[in-house]
């Protein structure tokens, strides 16, 4: 593991940005369909091309975005938009959290730009490369920030000729769901792993069925997590056990 | 709407949205990590794709519906496979998005029943 380490600092930046901005591409690839429906959204709803990028350029936020157009389309109050969009986005507070378990310390001013881009996509992709040593934040950076350029520029795109894209062309709009598959498969590191991710899933399933929104995002991955946090110290203390037991015969295995 | 109004909201909703991504992370960057909290968080991103892919796949419409069988669960499948075999992004999310759209466009009546 050490030798993987190394080889991520001792790129060069310019390799390490070039590494991160192509790993972006998949997410750029998800984000074209959803960003050009966004702003055909939000031109239909009475938003200048500028008030749309100003928008994907302030916020960043694919799902918070599409829920405070309509929400101004309903002349929703302005703290009930900057509430909502608060709950929607909180589910980054734990990824922010999970981040910071895999990477090392970096600089404020880099940690905070790099904050910015803190998005479903883009934790998926940067979390496993941080877990596995062979990333840094240079390439991280480019990652979140070519993601970013590709959400801005696709809703910008809709906002000014989207109307001549039909809007469901050669299943684009299942791109993110189908790279979220393939992320999920990367965090499957072990039994707990896929057990956590089970009962987060079939919980949040449930509850996205009684609440509107996404909070069930954030209550079934809590739980899930604590779930899978319990049982796991179970079997490790069940574990520990045996092997006191057992004495030394079994110290050498796991 | 009026540009200032608009202005304002948008200004805002950077704001609440931008302090949650970069809170956690600069405190427990800075500063070392109970054992108990690193083993939590490390399960932490296995529960939030599982949170954001299931209700994708199993559920339809506004308000939401349990679907079990339709395009997007059935691409799955196929996407899964790819994902454990390949390990590549790309190739998964290629493979779903046609699959998907062939079952979107041509349903086929002895799987949805239609």
């Amino acid at each position: 593991m050490n030798t993987t380490i190394q080889k991520a600092s001792s790129r060069n930046t310019v390799s390490a940005i070039r590494i991160g901005m192509t790993a972006a591409l998949p997410i750029c690839l998800g984000y074209l369909p959803i960003g050009v429906a966004f702003g055909v959204l939000a031109q239909k709803a009475g938003l200048s091309v500028l008030q749309i990028g100003l928008m994907s350029l302030m916020v960043f936020a694919g799902s918070a975005q599409f829920i405070a157009v309509s929400m101004m389309q309903d002349a929703a109050a302005a703290f009930s938009i900057i509430a909502t969009t608060f709950i929607i986005n909180l589910r980054h507070l734990l990824m922010s959290s999970s981040l910071a378990a895999v990477m090392k310390p970096v600089g404020l001013g880099r940690l905070s730009l790099f904050c910015y881009g803190i998005t479903d996509e883009s934790f998926a992709l940067n979390h496993p490369r941080f877990v596995s040593g062979d990333w840094d934040i240079r390439s991280a950076l480019a990652l979140n920030h070519t993601a970013n350029a590709a959400w801005v520029l696709s809703t910008v795109a809709g906002g000014f000729g989207g109307r001549f894209i039909p809007d469901k062309a050669f299943g684009m709009d299942y791109a993110m769901t189908a790279m979220f598959i393939c992320l999920l498969v990367y965090q499957m590191r072990g039994k707990w792993y896929v057990l956590t991710a089970l009962v987060a899933g079939i919980a949040a399933t449930g509850m996205s069925l009684w609440f509107e929104g996404n909070m069930h995002v954030i209550a079934a991955s809590v739980l899930a997590a604590t779930v899978g946090y319990i049982l796991q110290g179970r079997s490790m203390r069940k574990k520990a056990l045996q092997r006191a037991d057992t004495g030394a015969d079994g110290a050498g295995e796991s | 709407m009026k540009a200032e109004e608009y202005l304002l909201i948008v200004v805002a909703m950077g704001l609440v949205t931008y302090v949650p991504r970069w809170l956690p992370l600069v405190v427990l960057n800075r500063n070392p990590m109970p054992e108990w909290l690193s083993r939590w968080l490390d399960l932490i991103p296995a529960a939030i794709l599982g949170a954001l892919l299931f209700p994708a796949i199993f559920t339809a419409g506004t308000p939401r519906q349990l679907v079990l069988l339709h395009p997007a669960s059935i691409a799955a499948i196929p996407a899964l496979l790819i994902a454990i075999r390949t390990r590549s992004l790309g190739l998964t999310a290629v493979v779903g998005m046609a699959v998907y759209w062939l079952l979107q466009n041509w349903p086929p009546n002895w799987l949805f029943g239609r």
